[in-house]
Order: structure tokens, then sequence, then C-alpha cells
């Protein structure tokens, strides 16, 4: 065996108990901020996976659209409603996890089938093509893959104005809690006033 | 454009003549420039420590370090093992994994960026196809290592530190991106290497800088954004959040917050001399001096000086840009935080998406001047 394949095979078996690893502890986890970071260490392993498949322009748009946006996103707004809070503890929990272990195994055992019956195209190596995927991705975006591109762009729009609305002033000009009216020039500034008006 | 002088090449064909195989020899190659590079950010941090401590002092009217060493040149090393020697403390309410993690994945990034750094032909430790987007991608992360440390130091300066951060480098991030696409569709390639070849072909005159004017503001404002350099030091405002994320922090891990700023305003000011004023071009092009002065391009002495000129070059283009933001740095108020986000929502980003429609349309208009 040469190095260069011990290597991968070491890479992988490391990448992929942190992906396994990582996504358990996403959603075990009791600390939300620390399922987070977890997701962002399971994104990095991912991508780690996809440049082992020789795929590097995909696994830099992972980093760069799951990391460097979903994930900070995801963070910076845990960190916004940083909130202590109580949550009540809910009844029938036994029967709603019995519920959702049945769903996960069932939606398990498909993806197994599939595994299973599907017959991969694998490409050989010598016509993998490696550094060239960046131009080939690009060349079925603009082609067959076109509409569902273009689609894309059209959801990002809707949740853009949607986003717009929510931060409008005139439209949500109180707190939702108290019911005062809220300055938002700065993100940063209390929804109550540091001096309280003394007419 | 292929030229002689590779080092890796040679350095294989000389531990083969010792009787190790290709792959043994692969090996020890691999470790040699990676460590190379590293050493030379470190001592370009030192080179920016002394020169920002300097220029500050000749801007505010004082002399600056002075006793260690001639002009003060060793007063960097002496921080430096000052940080060493500190005592690491991590606050007893603060989270201990996350407090320690936050330091490495703020400069695990801009440390990996170098690989696409080119001092030469041939001179950078790996010519990846995608290149410059790798940068984009990796300082992408670096928010998370940010907020990170804001959010495990237990204290509201150091969380609101971390949230400006991220809030700012994911709005500055989207302009640079967009004027570095620019630059990609002149080149058709995002490969480091192939930018600085294509404005290599009459000197000073085909530098990016003249087609991409700009691109290159609008790059600088954000990689200066970016490296959280005043005029945009928000995240780390001394007068309002005591020192943002860092407040905590003590000894080596706010040294590594201390290194990472520094290498990444090295690499930001490497980028730009690479993206726009043709990386390791001479102004003048080699081929033509040395065709002036009647000698062959492809021998040895000529190879190994056009290297040295090469790395000088891109040093110099760098350090130039790391000047200027140092003057800046000593010379211009904060700006607020909504100012900040104005700037880079309303301004920039409108701007680098009309320049890099304006790009394309030139492209299609004279595929001769603005790449085929």
């Amino acid at each position: 065996m040469s190095i260069a394949i011990t290597t991968q095979i070491i890479c992988f078996t490391v990448l992929s108990l942190v992906v396994l690893i990582g996504a358990l502890g996403v959603v075990l986890l009791e600390s939300i901020v620390y399922s987070a970071f977890l997701l962002g260490g399971v994104f990095m392993s991912v991508a780690g996976l996809y440049l082992l498949l020789n795929a590097s322009f995909v696994a830099a748009a992972q980093v760069l659209v799951y990391v460097g946006a979903v994930n900070v996103l995801i963070i910076f707004a845990i960190m916004l409603v940083n909130k202590k809070e109580d949550l009540k503890p809910i009844n029938d929990i036994k029967s709603r996890r019995i519920i959702s272990t049945l769903i996960c195994l069932t939606l398990l055992s498909l993806l197994i089938r599939v595994d299973l019956t599907n017959v991969w195209n694998l490409a050989s190596p010598q016509n993998s093509i490696g550094e060239e995927s960046t131009i080939r991705i690009g060349e079925h975006l603009f082609s067959d893959y076109l509409l569902p591109f273009e689609v894309a762009s059209v959801l990002l729009l809707m949740a853009m104005i949607g986003a717009i609305v929510l931060a409008r002033r005139d439209v949500m000009n109180k707190d939702i809690s108290t019911g005062l009216p809220v300055d938002q020039e700065l993100i940063e500034k209390s929804s109550e006033p540091l001096l309280t008006n003394k007419n | 454009m292929e030229y002689g002088l590779d080092l890796e090449y040679s350095f294989n064909e000389f531990l083969k003549g010792f009787g190790l195989s290709s792959e043994i020899a692969h090996i020890i190659w691999l470790p040699l420039p990676m460590l190379l590079v590293l050493v030379a950010a470190v001592v370009g941090v030192l080179v920016t420590v002394w020169l920002e401590r300097k220029i500050s002092a000749a801007a505010q009217q004082r002399i600056g370090p002075e006793y260690a060493g001639a002009l003060g040149v060793l007063q960097p090393i002496a921080d430096g093992l000052k940080l060493l020697v500190k005592e690491d403390i991590i606050p007893a309410k603060a989270d201990g994994i996350l407090f320690t993690a936050g330091p490495i994945l703020v400069l695990v990034p801009v440390i990996l960026s170098w690989l696409i750094v080119p001092f030469g032909q041939n001179l950078l430790i790996s010519n990846v196809g995608i290149g410059i987007f790798l940068w984009i991608a990796l300082s992408s992360i670096q928010p998370i290592g940010l907020l990170m440390s804001g959010y495990a130091s237990n204290n509201k300066y150091s969380l609101l530190g971390g949230l400006r951060a991220a809030a700012q480098s994911i709005s500055y991030e989207i302009p640079l991106a967009l004027s570095v696409l620019a630059i990609v569709l002149m080149t058709n390639s995002l490969s480091t290497i192939d930018i600085v070849n294509q404005q290599s072909g009459a000197g000073i005159l085909s530098w990016n800088i003249w087609r991409q004017p700009v691109g290159f503001i609008v790059f600088w404002i954000c990689a200066l954004a970016e490296c959280e350099r005043l005029p945009f030091d928000l995240p780390e405002a001394e007068e309002e959040l005591v020192a943002g994320y860092q407040t905590e922090y003590a000894g080596m891990k706010f040294a590594l917050f201390y290194l990472g700023s520094y290498i990444n305003l090295i690499l930001s000011a490497l980028l730009v001399s690479i993206l726009y004023l043709g990386g390791w071009g001479f102004p003048i092009p080699v081929e033509v001096i040395a065709k002036f002065l009647n000698l062959p391009i492809n021998a040895p002495f000529i190879q190994v000086f056009t290297a040295s000129i090469g790395i000088v070059m891109t040093v110099l283009k760098a350090y130039l840009l790391v000047f200027v933001a140092i003057l800046l740095r000593w010379t211009t108020p904060r700006v607020r935080i909504d100012q900040l986000l104005d700037l880079g929502w309303k301004f920039l980003l409108p701007i680098s998406l009309a320049n890099l429609l304006v790009t394309a349309g030139l492209k299609l208009a004279f595929p001769q001047f603005f790449g085929g």
C-alpha cells in the first residue's frame, strides 16, 4: 500500500468519526451554544470529505456557505437572544421520543436501501476531472441546471424581502414583549431608554 | 510562461541521488515550504510590529522604541518574550474549552491562507486550482473563533466585541468577494499564479490597478475591515468595549490574537499586491531587461536573479501597503457601528456589483485589454 493511500484512509477515518460524533453531539448536547459550534465542526469535516474526493471547489464552497455564513448566523442569533430560560417539561415526552425514533429509523433504512440497490457510477482515477470541476460546475449551472439555479435565487430574494419587512421600523415599531416604542437605530441599544423620561 | 527554476524538482532529484525513493523524497520536501512560510509570516509580524511602533511614534511626534537594539528593532521580540512568559489565566466563570479553542480558530485559517501566496512562478506552497477562492472561504471561518472567544469569556464587553466582529466580517466579505470576482473574470482562472501572469505583459502598465481602480479601492477598504484595523476596529474599540473579545485574555492566548491580526494584515497586503499590483512582477518586465542586456532568460544565474527580484518586489509592495495601513490607523478616527454597516451594505456592495457588471461588459467589448 503506498503512502498516499494510507494517508487517505487515515484522513477518511478521522473525518468520518468527527462527522458522526459531532453530529451526535449536535443533537444530544444540552447546551445550545455547544451544539451550534459542533455543527460548524461537522460542516468543516464534510468539507474535508469533499476534499478527499478531489472536489476542492465544492469543499471551499461548503466552508464559505455553511461555516462562514449559515453557522455564523446561527451562532449570532443564539448569542443575540442569549436568554436563560427554564423550559417547561413536556408531558408526553416518551411517546414523542418513540415516534421520532421510528421516523428516523425508517429514513435510515430507506437510505441504506438506496445505497445497496443503486448502481453507483464511480469515476476511475484516470478520468476524474479534479481541478477542472470548477469550470464543469459553471457550465452545468448555466445550461441544464439553469432553472433550479434561478429558482433558488428567487427563494433567497423572498427570504431577503421577508427579513427586510421584519426589520423595518414602521412595520415593527413596538417591542413585542413590553409594547414600548423601539428605536432601532443601533442594534446594540437596549429596547428601553437608559434614563427614564422625567416628564 | 514556464520558468526553469523549480526548487521542488531539484530537491527531489538531489535526494534521489542518495538512493531514496521519490515518495520519501516528496515527504521530506513537504514540510519545508510550510515551515519557511510560517517563519516568513512570523518575521513579517515582527517587522510590522516594529513599523507600527515607529510610525505611530512619528505620527505623534514621539521617538518610539529606542533602547532595545538599534532603533529599537528588538522591541517586538521583547514583546513576544514577555507574552510567552506571562501567566495563562482562564477566568473562573469562563468556559474553558471554548475559551482555549477561540484564539486557535482565529489564527489557523489565517496561516492556512498563506498556502496560496506566490512569491514567484514556482515559489508558493501549492498552486491549488481554486486559489483565491480558498482564501475567501478560509477567511470566513475567523468570525466563528471570534464569537467563540467572545461568548466563552463570560463578559458583556467580550460578547459585544465578538458580535461586532461577526457582523463586520459578514458584511465586508461580500464586496470583497465581488471585487475579487471581477479580477477572476479578467483572468479566466482562480489561481493566484495565473492572476499574476495575466498582469505581467507590459510591466507596470498592465497591472490590474489601472483596469480595476474601483475594485482596488473597494478591496483595500474591505481588507482593512476584515483585519479589524482602524478606522474599522470596532470589535476591539478600547474606549467603548475595553478590548472587545480579547478583554479576558492574557499571555500566549492573547498573543495568538495579536499574531493572528498582524499575519492577517500582512496577508491582506500581499493579496492586494498580487491581485492589483502585479505580484512578483518588476515595473519593467524582466524579460525586456534581459533582452536589452543580451542575456539568455533561461541561464541559471538569471533565474536566481529574477526569483530574488520577485520575492523582493512582492514583499516591497506588501510593505508599502502595510505602511499605508499603519498611517491610516494612526491618523483616522473610528467609524460608528451604524456608519460601518451603512458603508458596507449601502455603498461598497452596490459599487462592487456595478464594478463587476462594467468589467463583464468591458471584457465583451475589449477582449484584448480585459482578458478574452
